[in-house]
């Protein structure tokens, strides 16, 4: 174990893998001088042929992924920030999420899009999108979502050894938040939940970027006494629902949180599940917490009203718990 | 006809005029399957177009891939691909090479080298590009052909793969068939300039060929792969051609205002590909009528056995069609 943040984390996951597999590519956008380090020394160690700058051309980079990959390549293509991939975006929704499937399943293609998801650092509407619901609506594209430096670089493997595409998507704020990261070579399975924190009154689902202020959150309903249970999905396609739908059966009260707009959030998905399948268990109705239907503004004070936060998701988990009892 | 320089043996040249006609009269019978109600979904016929796909496929070998279009059966079966289940995935049944989940815009055989016919115009571009990425590093020789058409030579993202292509100077061969139209809009209406010159900017290589002309086809391409296979980096080729047929049968059912002048298609359909082609072997003396003839009764015979297969062959199970979006769903 050692204490690392979780770019670092990131980067020797594409170390460790890109030894292990000469069959790896990588290439994208400004990859070599690495502006958020993940592919930071890549360039020196594995040379021009396997890593590569690419011009600015989102729309020819996410086909070229799929190309390489259908021609035998294992591809990771970086994306930079979210919002760029609707630039790319027929490669990904019309040939990377459906080749297989409309070949009977001729083809693997076994690619990792990485790219930097959500707000808060003020780099405004246009670089500051959750982008995880559009994808995961998709059907052909898995959804990864590290909250935990361990967990990037364990995740990170299983989506580059992964023979589908998948989207490692980094939080955008998340990338300098330290954590113990074990030496060993080790690979999460895709399609894991976590529970990174046990409780038993209000299951608390935070995607992504939202677990850390769904802990924040969970230790000041403690000091009121309220025992609030964290789970982190990790990755939302697959999404592990046996683990999602049994704290909601244990605690009978769910609260989503999730950096996407309100209107068709990930969130909305896992509350729908809930509702479906879980629905004698609950003692409350579904709460969720996500961005109003804006888009992300600018100054630090505005964007800080948009986001979700630790005081947000404890007045959802308050009210859920307060239901009921006041009739 | 332009045969100086092909000095193709005589085998070679009749196996050109036997695979186009196999298109030819392959897609005759889906014109007839679709006018009669038999096909499920659209077909694109590539009538007219043969003597490209056929001319540029000459030269590769399966290894090499390709990327075509929503207008790809000539493609498919250009490059190798099987006619039976070609239909079959045309008509939807379990045989089909894409088990029914793809259809006519869909036929792929990556045994053969074929990404496959792309139902986005100008969908294969990248994905050819990254196709000669992967064979550039393989560094074995391999090439990737990228068929597209005029419309989708308006799409940014050929700029964006020549760009990239004479960077890196990739082996990437782009064919542009100049068919006349952008869907129901003449190209003229819609497109600037001339095609071939859009290489030029990037020091790519731009040749425009007659591509009604199998041989002036085979020549470029020629050229072309070769360049690509020695490291030598992409070209782009402008085949002149006309869309006979219109860009998907049945159109005269919807359209509501009609695009072009029926003399203008009877002008292009006495410049087929096919008979032009048979004339000048007749007038070479390189095969004899009756030679002709017999390999249009093979063909004709191929076609039938293809149908037959394919009209008997089973519909895929209503209880698979999840297929396979995943190799490891979980």
């Amino acid at each position: 174990m050692a204490r690392k943040r979780l770019i670092q984390a990131m980067n020797e996951a594409l170390f460790e893998e890109m030894e292990r597999d000469p069959a790896i590519i990588l290439f994208g956008e400004d990859v070599k001088a690495s502006l958020f380090g993940d592919t930071k020394g890549l360039w020196k160690r594995f040379g021009p042929d396997r890593v590569r700058d690419t011009p600015i051309c989102e729309a020819l980079i996410s086909g070229m992924a799929v190309g390489a990959a259908a021609a035998g390549r294992r591809v990771i293509c970086h994306m930079m920030f979210g919002n760029f991939v609707y630039t790319g975006m027929d490669a990904i929704a019309n040939q990377a999420a459906k080749l297989r499937y409309m070949t009977n399943g001729q083809i693997k293609l076994p690619i990792t899009f990485l790219a930097v998801s959500g707000g808060g650092r003020s780099a405004a509407a246009q670089h500051s999108d959750a982008i995880h619901p559009v994808l995961a609506n998709l059907g052909g594209i898995k959804v990864v979502m590290p909250s935990s430096p361990a967990d990037a670089k364990g995740l990170l493997k299983a989506a580059i050894r992964d023979d589908d595409p998948v989207f490692f998507l980094q939080a955008a704020g998340r990338g300098g938040e330290p954590g113990e990261v074990p030496e060993e070579d080790y690979v999460i399975p895709l399609g894991e939940a976590a529970v990174v924190r046990p409780g038993r009154e209000v299951t608390v689902v935070a995607i992504g970027s939202m677990v850390r202020p769904a802990l924040r959150c969970a230790d000041i309903l403690a000091r009121e006494g309220i025992e609030v249970e964290v789970v982190d999905p990790r990755t939302l396609v697959p999404l592990d629902r046996e683990t999602i739908l049994g704290s909601v059966r244990k605690t009978g009260r769910l609260v989503v949180v999730d950096e996407a707009r309100d209107t068709c959030s990930f969130a909305s998905h896992i509350a729908a599940l809930a509702a479906e399948q879980a629905f004698d268990a609950l003692r409350a109705p579904i709460r969720r917490v996500t961005v109003p239907d804006c888009a992300i503004p600018f100054a630090p004070v505005l964007e800080r009203a948009v986001l979700p936060d630790a005081e947000r998701i404890a007045q959802a988990v308050r009210d859920t718990l307060a239901f009921g009892r006041s009739a | 006809m332009s045969v100086t320089g092909t000095n193709l043996p005589r085998h070679e040249l009749l196996a050109l005029y036997e695979r186009m006609l196999l298109i030819r009269r392959a897609e005759e019978q889906l014109a007839q399957d679709c006018a009669a109600g038999k096909l499920p979904g659209p077909v694109h016929l590539y009538v007219g177009q043969e003597a490209i796909a056929v001319g540029v496929c000459a030269h590769l070998e399966d290894r090499d891939w390709i990327t075509s279009t929503h207008r790809g059966h000539g493609h498919f079966l250009a490059k190798g691909g099987d006619l039976g289940r070609m239909l079959a995935e045309i008509y939807g049944r379990a045989a089909g090479i894409c088990g029914g989940f793809g259809g006519s815009m869909h036929v792929a055989d990556f045994s053969k080298g074929i990404i496959g016919a792309n139902g986005v115009v100008g969908g294969g571009i990248a994905l050819a590009t990254g196709a000669a990425l992967a064979a550039q590093l393989d560094g074995d020789g391999k090439v990737a052909v990228c068929f597209f058409g005029d419309g989708a030579a308006n799409q940014g993202v050929l700029a964006e793969a020549l760009n990239v292509g004479a960077l890196w100077k990739l082996p990437l061969v782009l064919v542009c068939e100049n068919n006349g139209f952008s869907e129901f809009s003449p190209t003229a209406t819609v497109t600037s300039g001339r095609i071939v010159e859009r290489a030029r900017p990037f020091g790519v290589p731009g040749v425009e060929v007659d591509g009604n002309d199998v041989l002036a086809v085979w020549q470029a391409a020629n050229v072309a792969v070769r360049r690509a296979r020695e490291g030598g980096g992409p070209t782009l080729i402008e085949a002149r051609t006309y869309r006979t047929r219109g860009h998907v049968e049945y159109e005269t059912t919807f359209i509501t205002e009609p695009y072009r002048e029926e003399a203008e298609v009877q002008a292009w359909r006495a410049r087929d590909p096919i008979p032009r082609f048979a004339s000048w072997l007749l007038n070479h003396e390189l095969a004899s009528s009756q030679e002709l003839e017999a390999i249009a009764q093979a063909v004709a015979q191929q076609v039938a056995e293809a149908v037959r297969f394919a009209e008997s062959a089973p519909e895929p199970d209503p209880a698979l069609a999840r297929g396979s979006m995943f190799v490891n769903p979980r």
